[in-house]
């Protein structure tokens, strides 16, 4: 009853233990405050509810104001687009919107068309597809609005997969369209579904996700994918801040935290900027082989977690140097995620390694098994670790 | 006001007989037509979302004319039509008050929409599992490719469970029965391959409609990706005897030759040369008994240039990113008579071992994707 009061009184919007985007929101911080998680759970036990999806994805479940949004994709050539919402507590599904791709669907097959994250206020819900179809609609499943990006730009193309995440700032939705094509970063009205702005950018494949910083007292956001790392304002789309950083990552995504922004590369190093108005960015280091593949880094009290193909890894950017490499089974799809003073990795086959990184080295407190194809991120939430696979929607916790 | 007072009774199931009652009719048509005009990067939005609410606060008699409305070659206004008919029917069918012999009757009048019409089928299948046996057998050759994805999907199933059970003559007959719906090259290849353990074989090639015969000519110059904007000369007409000046001066004449490729894949590495930044172009002829509507669909590994009759119809830069029949779906036309085919195959200069291939392919079909009726003369 209490939490339901703070959610009226709250009028929908966000509380600090939801979940409501790509790592837990706009700085991609993938760090969550809750206390008291599970630490051990299997296909049979430890599950507080589970449910059937429609199909594939790759996004993460966002969750906000006691909802679970989700996306999937199905049908022949996954034409059908779906968001899904379910309440938080019982997994009772609330609503269901289904939408047919206007944009091609071919793709590599380890990705699928519901592969960006969506991102939730609280009060409504924005989700991209692959096919660049856009949608955003309220917690009680209104449509607000819809666009077809492939039908507004023909140009567009990626035919390996289009995977980067919007994210939302100040009523602006920040659409990541990096493609072969028409490749383009813009700021839409989150209410209308119009253009603020929207920069043209350089032919590229590009999945990272855009990361959220403070340039004076302005909101600057980074859609890295080129030379140099280039921050747009928020409100207005033009240069705000640029950092002469080359081979920056295109797959997994960059961190801001604690004032320090962590720039991802391609070769798996992470360069650490402190970023400033007057153009006096500051370079702290530059971590080598923290991660490797597809997941994205996390900066938590003081050190750097990454996650390669076979290992968690330790950086301590005190001392600037490897503290520890933990191996774990990979392959890994989703990003780790920190929470309870606990680091959480899914690998594909739906393992979980819970690490315990309260000390200067990693101690695995457990390995879950769910026997189940999972590509996303875990979102953390409300006491609850939420899991997604191809075909199930998992609610770990009491 | 009083719009609002006959919504809210409709969304009530108050009042409510088979047919509207003026002003919410009024209410649902206009919304719906408020809804079409959307427009390009959200123009008419705000609009549209006052009407969304508006129609999906409507009643089940609402749900006719959303199907009605719903135009799968209008695809911005079909998918914000199809989430109000959702949010309706979630309601409608919570309250058992789904207008069932409606959208029965819109079901099987096979000249409406497809997408609509599978619409139908679903809402209609969360009220009545059972309609499923009563519809997927009559819908083998249904014009809705979804409905007959379906109806393929089960009979193939039916012949996989026979051949388990070693019963040969019936899971053939399945089998056949199957393969005279398939148009998806998924469920054809399959079926193809299940025949084949019974000693058919299935002329694969002709059942997809795929362009065999084809005469080449490479390589012209595509260094930098500079060619893909210059028309060079089999752009403005095709000579079949003619002989062109190439890339770094070379002479390039067209070379006849065909595909045995089972989804009609041309690799022109092996037929001429592993080109790179180069160009080729591949020409072919089709008859057409008349004029019909096709869809020419391809598919390419690297950029790809579909000209129909000396018109460009397609247009994709996009090198090394996969390629796969029907990669490509654009709609066009033939004429009665001869129709020229020249395709633009773009190899860009990737140095990579994946980014090696230069094939394409092409096949003729109706909206379905069944093969629609045409020849090829031999080549000359």
């Amino acid at each position: 009853m209490k939490r339901l009061i703070l959610v009226v009184l709250l009028g929908g919007s966000l509380l600090a233990a939801d979940w409501p985007a790509f790592r837990g929101g706009a700085d991609g911080r993938g760090i969550s405050t809750e206390t008291g998680l599970p630490t051990e759970w299997s296909k049979d036990s430890g599950l507080r509810w589970k449910v059937a999806l429609p199909g594939r994805g790759l996004s993460n479940p966002v969750i906000a104001g006691g909802k679970v949004y989700v996306t999937s994709c199905s049908a022949y050539r996954e034409k059908r687009l779906h968001v899904l919402c379910f309440d938080e507590k019982t997994g009772k599904k609330l609503w269901e919107r289904q939408f047919v791709a206007t944009g091609n669907t071919a793709c590599h097959p380890v990705t699928n068309m519901a592969a960006p994250t969506p991102v939730t206020d609280g009060k409504s819900v924005y989700a991209l597809f692959a096919s660049g179809d856009l949608v955003a609609l309220d917690a009680e499943g209104t449509l607000l609005w819809y666009r077809s990006l492939v039908g507004d730009y023909p140009e567009v193309t990626n035919q390996v997969g289009m995977a980067s995440s919007p994210i939302l700032v100040d009523d602006v939705l920040l659409l990541p369209m990096d493609n072969i094509g028409d490749s383009f970063f813009a700021g839409v009205d989150a209410k209308t579904g119009k253009n603020l702005w929207r920069n043209k950018r350089g032919q590229r494949l590009n999945w990272a996700t855009p990361v959220t910083f403070k340039v004076g007292d302005k909101t600057a956001v980074l859609f890295q994918g080129g030379s140099p790392a280039s921050a747009v304002d928020v409100k207005t789309g033009k240069e705000i801040w640029s950092y002469a950083a080359s081979d920056l990552s295109t797959i997994p995504s960059s961190v801001f935290a604690d004032g320090v922004l962590f720039l991802t590369s391609g070769g798996g190093d992470v360069l650490a900027v402190k970023p400033s108005a007057d153009g006096k960015n500051e370079e702290l280091f530059r971590a080598r082989n923290v991660t490797a593949g597809y997941p994205s880094p996390v900066a938590y009290k003081g050190k750097l977690y990454g996650l390669t193909k076979v290992a968690v890894t330790c950086y301590d950017m005190e001392g600037k140097k490897e503290l520890w490499k933990q191996r774990v089974e990979g392959s890994f799809s989703g990003s780790p995620v920190i929470a309870d003073g606990k680091l959480y990795a899914v690998n594909e086959k739906g393992r979980t390694f819970v690490l315990d990184i309260s000390s200067e080295s990693a101690k695995v407190i457990a390995r879950n098994d769910l026997d189940d194809t999972i590509q996303a991120t875990p979102a953390v939430a409300n006491g609850a670790i939420f899991l997604r696979s191809d075909k199930w929607l998992y609610c770990v916790g009491k | 006001m009083r719009r609002g007072i006959i919504a809210v009774a409709l969304s009530l199931g108050v009042g409510v007989g088979l047919g509207l009652l003026p002003a919410a009719e009024d209410a649902v048509s206009s919304s719906i037509q408020v809804i079409s005009k959307v427009g390009p990067e959200g123009t008419g939005n705000a609009e549209a979302a006052a009407a969304w609410k508006t129609l999906a606060k409507s009643g089940p008699e609402a749900l006719v004319p959303i199907l009605r409305a719903l135009k799968t070659d209008a695809p911005l206004a079909a998918n914000w039509l199809r989430p109000a008919f959702e949010a309706i029917a979630e309601r409608v069918l919570t309250a058992k008050k789904l207008p069932q012999s409606d959208l029965v009757e819109f079901l099987e009048d096979t000249k409406n929409d497809p997408s609509a019409r599978r619409l139908a089928y679903e809402t209609l299948l969360k009220s009545d599992p059972t309609i499923a046996d009563k519809y997927m057998p009559r819908m083998l050759k249904d014009p809705s490719p979804e409905l007959r994805r379906d109806a393929v999907g089960v009979v193939l199933e039916h012949g996989d469970k026979l051949a388990k059970t070693g019963e040969k003559d019936a899971a053939k007959l399945a089998y056949e029965k199957a393969l005279g719906g398939a148009c998806d090259p998924d469920q054809v290849d399959a079926i193809a391959t299940a025949l084949k353990k019974f000693g058919v074989n299935v002329d694969v090639q002709k059942h997809f409609g795929i362009v065999t015969r084809w005469h080449l000519a490479t390589p012209f110059d595509h260094t930098n990706r500079k060619g893909w904007d210059e028309a060079y000369p089999p752009e403005k007409g095709v000579d079949l005897k003619a002989t062109y000046k190439g890339k770094d001066g070379a002479d390039v004449k067209w070379e006849a030759t065909s595909t045995s490729d089972a989804h009609g894949v041309v690799d022109i590495n092996k037929i001429i040369k592993q080109y790179k930044g180069a160009i080729c172009y591949a020409y072919a002829t089709v008859e057409s008994e008349k004029d019909q509507d096709v869809e020419f669909r391809a598919g390419c590994i690297c950029g790809l240039k579909i000209f129909v009759n000396g018109k460009l119809l397609f247009a994709r830069e996009e090198y090394h990113h996969g390629s796969k029949i029907d990669q490509y779906i654009v709609k066009g036309k033939l004429k009665a008579g001869t129709n020229e085919i020249l395709l633009k195959v773009c190899q860009n200069e990737q140095t990579e071992a994946w980014a090696q291939k230069w094939t394409f392919q092409l096949r003729l079909s109706d909206a379905v994707g069944a093969a629609v009726p045409f020849t090829q003369k031999e080549a000359k």
